[in-house]
């Protein structure tokens, strides 16, 4: 496989991360947080479909759905008191919305480290961006084997 | 010049009622010259989601732990911080944060590090605040850097380094994980992301007393009589004991180390901060598990 071009949602996510000086990019990962949607109702009454995130330090959960069309979907949810968790995950979920399953499987698995929140947010919870888009890729690999 | 003490009838309990301040109190000293509110959660963006007015934050990973070396930060970036925040050598500090102050009280464990005198913490931290329907803002604090003189960390009268546990043996260790670590059934907190530890377990001869035991529901520290029993009751520790406590890397544990010393007048109290992400890796040291403390009755 030759070099793969990030996906142009995930080159601005990650631009408009490194446009910014280091602590208005905390700011940013807020925003991203506070876009978060609710998970849609399908989900919310059956919370046996989410996976949890483990490697997050508070609650988070993620469902992959795959539609008709063969784009990605994430959806999740993580409590409004751990904003960094969900703004790691509000990320993903905008990284990889419409993608193809393929092109959501070439994300480098070190993104999370690209966006310039090594300092503000520091190693140990970026840990937990790397566990989600690593879960991300597993779900779509289980579904595209299924 | 100190601010005034909170008189409290629940703190004067304590051995050292002038560590602490309640939410009321606070509320009404909101603004007082010579004090300063500080915020240090357990998640980097909780405070620019609404914090106390006036309030500066103070990120346990980002300010207050070199970036390169596992240890605090030194002397000088200790003065830098600070005084970028506005604090003064004689300013009293009220901490508080989240999850029943865990945090806070390891930010005001780091202050002491640096003789910082007037440091208390908020009884309920972040969540009685909140759940009181008191004020929060998403405004940034006003802050006018202040120059805080470089002092020396001393740390010997209550850190403990590996060396010293082991040295310590024979004296009362707590250990202040959740019962499932203790064990040795895991080597990190339900919940909680792996962080490394090889092996699982207790250093042996450590007592469990899981932190939140100190807390109540509503986050602020248990009453004096419930910490005596407790503490001096089930653990059987006294105003002369040399006592260590441990966690994972010495969070939870300044947690305890704030209640031993500071709500019960302990003095010989250290914490480990090593904790179970070093002993868990050292190379012979002494590992018990199971649900007996284990016999370490000699120094080594």
């Amino acid at each position: 496989m030759g070099i793969t071009e990030l996906p142009e949602q995930l080159t601005e996510i990650r631009d408009e991360f490194l446009e910014l000086e280091e602590k208005d990019r905390l700011l940013l990962l807020l925003e991203f947080a506070n876009e978060l949607p609710d998970l849609p109702a399908r989900f919310q009454d059956h919370p046996d479909l989410l996976e949890r995130v483990v490697e997050c330090q508070s609650p988070v959960y993620i469902f992959v759905e795959v539609d008709q069309a063969g784009a990605v979907h994430l959806h999740a949810t993580a409590p409004r008191e751990s904003p960094t968790t969900r703004g790691f995950v509000s990320i993903i979920a905008q990284g990889v919305e419409g993608l193809t399953v393929e092109q959501a499987l070439a994300v480098p698995d070190d993104f999370p480290n690209s966006l310039g929140l090594t300092r503000a947010v520091s190693p140990l919870r970026l840990r937990g961006m790397t566990a989600m888009l690593a879960r991300t890729k597993r779900q779509l690999r289980a579904l595209a084997a299924a | 010049m100190s601010v005034e003490l909170d008189p409290s009838s629940k703190f004067t309990a304590y051995a050292h009622p002038e560590r602490l301040v309640s939410t009321e109190w606070l509320q009404e000293h909101l603004a007082t010259p010579g004090l300063a509110i500080v915020e240090s959660d357990e998640d980097v963006l909780l405070f620019e989601t609404g914090h106390i007015p006036g309030a500066v934050k103070i990120d346990w990973h980002t300010d207050l732990n070199d970036p390169v070396e596992r240890d605090f930060i030194g002397s000088e970036a200790f003065a830098a911080m600070l005084g970028s925040k506005g604090i003064t050598r004689d300013t009293t500090i009220v901490v508080y944060g989240d999850k029943s102050n865990w945090w806070a009280a390891y930010a005001l464990w780091v202050f002491t590090l640096f003789g910082h005198e007037d440091v208390r913490l908020l009884d309920g931290g972040r969540d009685k605040w909140i759940a009181e329907g008191r004020e929060v803002t998403t405004a940034p604090p006003a802050v006018v850097p202040v120059d805080y003189p470089v002092v020396p960390r001393n740390d010997s009268p209550i850190r403990a380094f590996k060396d010293d546990v082991l040295a310590h043996f024979g004296n009362p260790l707590i250990d202040v994980r959740s019962p499932e670590e203790y064990t040795g059934e895991r080597t990190h907190m339900p919940a909680y992301p792996e962080e490394g530890a090889l092996r699982a377990g207790h250093i042996p001869s450590a007592v469990s007393v899981p932190w939140a035991r100190a807390a109540a529901p509503d986050a602020t520290f248990k009453t004096r009589e419930e910490l005596d029993a407790l503490y001096r009751g089930e653990a059987g520790l006294t105003d002369d004991d040399n006592v260590i406590a441990y966690c994972r890397i010495g969070e939870r544990s300044s947690h305890t180390w704030f209640v031993l010393t500071h709500l019960l007048g302990l003095r010989g109290v250290r914490n480990y901060d090593g904790s179970w992400t070093e002993w868990g890796n050292a190379i012979r040291v002494p590992i018990a598990l199971g649900a007996e403390p284990g016999d370490a009755s000699k120094p080594r």
